[in-house]
């Protein structure tokens, strides 16, 4: 196939119209050292079905969670897909690479969003929750941004339970606007809050708090938020929305703005994304979220309807005044989390957290009778936990990718003090026969 | 012609400003707000900001536009029309007075006499506003 659809005559045409005479010539600038002489080293083009015996032989040697268990989380999670998820987003109503967000010709598009929106508001116990931004890293980003805007502070405190990876792309968003970030240490597993108390002064604009953190352990949100609040401070609270079927709303703790990652409802992993940034907050900040919102409202004739509304924090309005230079959403994973939250419903959601929970802490049990092996941390955890190993981490994981087991995420690239630890998450997915053969091959690996 | 009230000083952003003492009141005129249309909201900065003459001190948005609003004269804000938070129809059904925005401690008081006396205003509405 040609992927250059103009014809000769065309390139003549186009040529002669800017004045010079081949395309050769509009290359001469470039220095001759720079250009290559020779063809591209590609091999011949391939048939079809031989293409994609090619491709599938290239997607086999990955060891995936079809193939693998896995014991992965860190941010990414393997919770069960219900199947309707992939039947209903195919439907080229939803498919498109595009959003369309005219009323006039999407309100089923909209009206989606909206559902979303309300899921999440109603998750998270925040009045108002935007059409979702790219992931987790992003959303926290803008809540920060946005904590600086509400409360014209510029600097914030982060706990170290923070994903060390959503903290990164934090430090780059806060170049910009200069602002300063403060690190507050775990204790054992959860955040030293009475670090926190000394750090959060009439300076800060927001004192940010992961829960579960990204070591599991679960934080005081209700302290946090008390901390904050009592000098003026936002507290952002950054959780999983698929454990709020069980463990306590962020808006019900005291959270201003509450953002994470939602992958967790019904997307896949995909190898690290597209993902869903989940973005909630409370009424009176509504005017300084970022990121699009849909709201419900009524027609000439009294009809229910769904329109993108509060156009006027966004860009294309408020030009470099805008919250925030998000300007789309990410659709498609945000109907996945629609359809998955639907199908499980509110006692599904509930079994999910309490069965993740129950086997989390059944792994950790089986897992810690190995000799030599025990648990990093000792604050409650939920569905994840850091395991210290008598052995180096990334040595044992290796081994156990024999066993088709993909037994965890060594913590060393994250804090090199924790060289000697594995962080384990435990799904509902997982059965009791995987887990207690997980036991047994880390039980041979580390011996 | 919307009303131009004569003891006011006006700005070319449509800004009115009222010395009281030696404070001075702002707020937008009846010809902008009935050029912005219904208002439904306006964002007003806090007591104590600091303010410099024609720089944004605000914004007021309406059905139809988002517009920025302009501070009359060099300043510090001393009050602010908390009302118009849960009623900011405020400012269209009566621009003069309890649709006032902030209340100024001017640091440059002769500013005041720079600014648009309400016959000039009225000249430069009727030339297009702008």
């Amino acid at each position: 196939m040609r992927y250059i659809p103009n014809t000769a005559a065309q390139q003549r045409e186009m040529l002669a119209t800017i004045g010079v005479d081949s395309i050769e010539d509009l290359l001469a600038r470039v220095p001759a050292r720079a250009r290559l002489t020779r063809p591209l080293d590609l091999p011949a083009a391939s048939a079809e079905p031989e293409l994609i015996r090619h491709l599938r032989g290239l997607a086999a040697a990955n060891a995936d969670a079809d193939a693998y268990v896995c014991f992965l989380g860190a941010g990414s999670y393997d919770h069960a897909i219900p199947s309707p998820i992939g039947h209903l987003i195919s439907r080229g109503e939803f498919f498109t690479a595009y959003t369309p967000y005219q009323p006039e010709a999407s309100q089923g598009t909209l009206r989606s969003i909206y559902e979303y929106q309300t899921i999440i508001a109603e998750l998270t116990g925040m009045d108002v929750a935007n059409a979702s931004i790219y992931d987790g890293a992003s959303a926290l980003a803008e809540a920060v941004l946005m904590a600086h805007s509400v409360t014209e502070r510029d600097q914030v405190v982060l706990s170290a339970g923070v994903n060390p990876l959503y903290r990164a792309v934090v430090e780059t968003y806060v170049e910009g606007p200069a602002l300063r970030l403060r690190t507050i240490p775990l204790g054992d597993g959860a955040s030293d809050l009475a670090a926190a108390r000394k750090a959060v002064s009439a300076k800060t604009a927001a004192l940010v708090v992961q829960s579960p953190n990204f070591y599991g352990c679960l934080e005081d949100l209700a302290e946090a938020a008390e901390i904050a609040h009592a000098a003026g401070a936002l507290l952002i609270a950054v959780v999983d929305p698929v454990n709020l079927g069980v463990l306590e709303p962020p808006g019900a703790l005291g959270a201003d703005i509450a953002v994470g990652e939602g992958q967790g409802l019904g997307v896949p992993m995909s190898f690290g994304g597209p993902s869903l940034g989940v973005f909630s907050a409370k009424q009176d900040l509504v005017r300084r979220m970022p990121g699009r919102l849909v709201g419900a409202t009524v027609d000439l004739e009294g009809r229910r309807g769904y329109v993108l509304t509060l156009q006027t924090r966004e860009q294309h309005i408020r030009r470099e005044k805008a919250t925030s230079n998000i300007c789309t959403n990410v659709a498609l994973c945000a109907l996945m989390a629609t359809i998955y939250t639907a199908t499980l419903g509110k006692q599904g959601l509930v079994r999910v957290g309490e069965l993740a929970a129950a086997k989390a802490h059944y792994a950790a049990e089986r897992l810690t009778r190995i000799p030599g092996v025990r648990l990093r941390f000792g604050a409650p955890y939920f569905k994840e936990f850091a395991l210290q190993l008598p052995k180096p981490p990334e040595r044992v994981v290796q081994r156990l990718l024999r066993d088709r087991i993909l037994a965890g995420v060594p913590l060393r690239q994250f804090d090199r003090t924790l060289k000697d630890s594995l962080l384990v998450a435990v799904t509902e997915k997982r059965t009791r026969d995987e887990i207690d053969a997980f036991a047994d091959a880390l039980g041979r690996a580390v011996a | 012609m919307a009303n131009v009230p004569a003891e006011l000083r006006y700005t070319r952003e449509h800004e009115w400003a009222k010395a009281e003492g030696g404070r001075v009141r702002v707020g937008i005129t009846a010809y902008a707000q009935e050029q912005l249309g219904d208002v439904v909201f306006v964002e007003l900065p806090k007591t104590g900001a600091k303010l410099t003459h024609m720089q944004g001190f605000g914004v007021v948005e309406s059905v139809k536009a988002v517009s920025d609003l302009f501070a009359p004269l060099d300043g510090a804000v001393a009050e602010v029309n908390e009302a118009l938070r849960q009623a900011p129809e405020l400012v269209n059904q009566d621009p003069y007075g309890k649709g006032w925005m902030i209340v100024i401690t001017p640091s440059q008081p002769a500013q005041l006499d720079t600014l648009m006396t309400a016959k000039e205003y009225e000249a430069f509405v009727a030339g297009g506003g702008h």
